[in-house]
């Protein structure tokens, strides 16, 4: 076991972990933060997409005695029940959601895309999410999302 | 696929984690530990490799506590960049898209945005992937790696380093630190070809190419293949080929007769046939040299 501490979503947080623990099983079965998803394992879906000091990661990827002293944020840090975030607001108005098994990770490498480019392109946007897998949309209403996400922020 | 066969969900197996804060530090774990040690960086390969049993480290040394070495610098000559950079700092380097656009553009080719926030360079390159995107623009720009061991720093170059068949010139204790890669020449076009099974696939074949012209004459001509041997390779006989030529469309179709004569893909590799690579290493250099002539016409 080794002891880590990690700020997450805003507050300091004190573990005993296995080295072999993901930051994933972690912030899913440690924490409760049921949000962030175990999609493939190997890195294809972003479903498990988290911030890490900032920045889009795959916790299905990060060790958890790796994230000692680091920040982590997930989906569950982005708003309150009764205060979304204008990312989550335009993936429900757009109908970017179906099953939504995706959409956690969608939302994560949204909100770090308009942190770094606050209007993008439709190529830069799919570009951007080609990280991330969703099997029931299609992408089309995704993109329109975070095309009304970033007129929201921006505005 | 075997890859789903095996549970994605956990790391299986049990080993001891280090976190040295120094170089001398990594190196002592490295070399008491020696085979049973295995260095985590971005942990993009490890922790995939780790979670089907491809790798069962008895101890994982993470040395992305040391400072320093995830160090992007431009000296004189060209970029010193640490083994630690990730990809997406390599890629969105304004510097390095402005003076060596190459590196830029073959990081960019990688994963995705999650992947690249993670990966780092001198993981891509240790690894030994002959895949690795890269393994190519360092070799055709000639890089030198820096190498940390018992007996202190010592470069070795590019071509050196990777030895074919997974293997990477390094000695036990000894650790990857950082690459210096220089300047490409005055005037030079450049571009990375890729194929893969998807955008975001390990590449089938990449290609990476360096060309300048000098009175409507190919001056200089560096071109590398990856996924197509052993080990990432320069196509040399290409390169003799085209020197001193026009790059007229007959100069380049003769020159990339030669990219079957540098290229030994084997049967048993995943992603495709041996004739496949042969034929597509063929096309992608084509393809890389067409878009460097181009682009070194442009220079004035």
């Amino acid at each position: 076991m080794m002891e880590i501490e990690i700020t997450i979503n805003g507050r300091k947080r004190r573990f005993d972990v296995e080295p072999n623990k993901l930051l994933l099983n972690l912030v899913r079965d440690d924490l409760h933060l049921t949000g962030t998803k175990y999609g493939c394992g190997i890195g294809e879906c972003g479903a498990c997409t988290v911030h890490l000091d900032g920045e889009a990661v795959l916790s299905c990827m990060v060790l958890a005695v790796d994230a000692d002293g680091r920040t982590v944020d997930t989906i569950e840090g982005v708003a309150d029940v009764n205060n979304l975030d204008p990312v989550q607001e335009a993936y429900i108005e757009e109908g970017a959601i179906q099953c939504g098994f995706c959409t956690p990770g969608f939302v994560m490498t949204t909100k770090a895309l308009l942190a770094e480019n606050p209007d993008p392109s439709e190529a830069e946007i799919r570009e951007y999410l080609k990280g991330n897998y969703c099997r029931c949309t299609g992408y089309v209403n995704i993109v329109r999302a975070v095309q009304s996400a970033a007129r929201k922020l921006g505005s | 696929m075997t890859i789903n066969k095996v549970n994605t969900h956990i790391v299986p197996i049990e080993f001891e984690y280090h976190a040295p804060g120094s170089l001398d530090e990594a190196v002592g774990l490295l070399e008491r530990y020696g085979e049973e040690a295995q260095i985590l960086a971005g942990g993009t390969d490890l922790i995939p490799q780790m979670k089907q049993r491809k790798a069962e480290p008895k101890h994982v040394v993470n040395i992305k506590r040391i400072p320093g070495l995830a160090c992007i610098e431009e000296t004189p000559d060209g970029f010193r960049i640490g083994a630690l950079a990730k990809l997406r700092a390599v890629e969105l380097s304004p510097q390095i898209k402005e003076k060596i656009p190459l590196l830029s553009e073959a990081a960019q080719s990688i994963g995705s945005v999650q992947i690249r926030n993670l990966g780092t360079i001198g993981g891509n390159i240790c690894n030994a992937s002959p895949s690795a995107d890269m393994a190519t623009p360092l070799l055709v720009l000639d890089a030198t790696v820096h190498i940390y061991g018992r007996d202190g720093a010592k470069t070795c170059s590019i071509a050196e380093f990777f030895q074919g068949g997974g293997d990477i010139n390094l000695g036990r204790g000894e650790f990857v630190t950082g690459f210096t890669v220089p300047f490409p020449p005055v005037g030079a076009g450049s571009a990375f070809e890729k194929v893969g099974w998807t955008t975001f696939d390990i590449a089938t074949v990449n290609v990476a190419a360096v060309v300048t012209l000098k009175g409507g004459k190919i001056d200089h001509c560096s071109i590398a293949l990856g996924a197509c041997s052993p080990a990432p390779v320069r196509g040399v006989l290409a390169e003799a080929a085209l020197i001193g030529k026009e790059p007229s469309a007959e100069a380049l179709e003769e020159a990339v007769e030669f990219i079957a004569a540098c290229v030994e893909p084997r049967e048993r590799w995943r992603r495709a046939p041996p004739e496949y690579r042969r034929r597509s290493s063929k096309a992608l250099a084509m393809d890389a040299l067409s878009r460097a002539i181009e682009r070194a016409r442009r220079f004035p």
